[in-house]
């Protein structure tokens, strides 16, 4: 299953800034609180997690030396 | 769950004590779980408990009263925190929070000063503990000060990529900036410029080195 970026439903507060900036239409709401419905899609651009007020989506990265 | 012995030897303050001593220690330690977000410690507020991560990780920062967020340090299993107010009396001096679930071990102040009248031989470990801590943080007042934002993001990119350790958080765009110093934004386009330069790979939620010795150049060369 492909990675996706990490949600808490706690600190969303159902803005829907993310849903708008998602270049690949991955986010919608759902009774109000944020939700993923397209991973397969969604390309780590993290401009949801740069719009996100409250820090309840994240996108957060490995970092690994290549061939290591 | 019980204090394993052999996770308690690996901390830097006990690896110096016989099994028998380990055994003396653990009945003054307890366990504390703690959920992602949570704040353990709070900047300014007096605190009386030495912590150890047993499992997760743990970010140590400050926040500016505008709520900018410089990480101090990044605590995985085996790493200490909050020696500071333990030791001086004082308050915490920065902020502490889970970046994921995280088990820590606690001690609280009286029962430290018995474990170290009962071992003296501890206290060479934690002054080397302490020194390692100012070293750390004389590192970061150089990155600071002396490192233009995207040599710092370089080297941020590099010890991260070198710490083998497997409980190592993955990092966000925001927890870059807040070790670097820096806004978010500025991170994303280092970030870019990193990879327009052929140094790194965006390969989906990985960031790959690619040219391990150009980014170590632009870290600088302390580095």
């Amino acid at each position: 299953m492909a990675e996706m970026p990490i949600i808490d439903p706690e600190k969303c507060n159902g803005c829907g800034l993310c849903v708008g900036v998602c270049r690949n239409n991955a986010l919608i709401l759902v009774n109000n609180v944020i939700t993923i419905i397209e991973v397969k899609e969604c390309d780590w651009c993290t401009n949801c997690e740069a719009v996100c007020a409250t820090g309840a989506i994240i996108c957060p990265f490995e970092v690994v030396i290549e061939g290591s | 769950m019980p204090v394993q012995l052999e996770f308690l030897k690996s901390i830097p303050y006990f690896s110096e004590l016989n099994p028998a001593e380990l055994d003396s220690v653990v009945r003054f330690i307890f366990e504390r779980t703690v959920e992602r977000g949570e704040l353990i410690l709070l900047e300014g507020e007096p605190t009386e408990v030495l912590y150890f991560v047993a499992s997760g990780a743990v970010k140590c920062f400050k926040t500016s009263v505008e709520g900018k967020e410089q990480i101090l340090n990044i605590m995985l299993p085996g790493d200490s925190f909050n020696d500071v107010s333990v030791f001086d009396g004082g308050p915490s001096p920065a902020s502490t929070q889970a970046m994921g679930p995280v088990t820590l071990y606690g001690i609280r102040k009286k029962d430290l000063e018995i474990i170290l009248q009962h071992h003296p031989q501890i206290s060479l470990n934690i002054a080397k503990v302490l020194a390692g801590r100012v070293r750390q943080l004389m590192s970061l007042i150089e990155d600071l000060s002396f490192r233009h934002v995207i040599g710092r993001v370089a080297k941020i990119l590099l010890e991260y990529a070198e710490d083998r350790r497997d409980s190592k958080p993955r990092l966000t765009q925001r927890d870059m900036a807040a070790m670097a110093g820096t806004a978010r934004e500025i991170v994303g386009r280092s970030l870019k410029a990193l990879e327009e330069d052929g140094t790194i790979r965006l390969d989906q939620n990985r960031i790959v080195i690619t040219d391990k010795k150009a980014l170590s150049e632009m870290a600088g060369a302390s580095y």
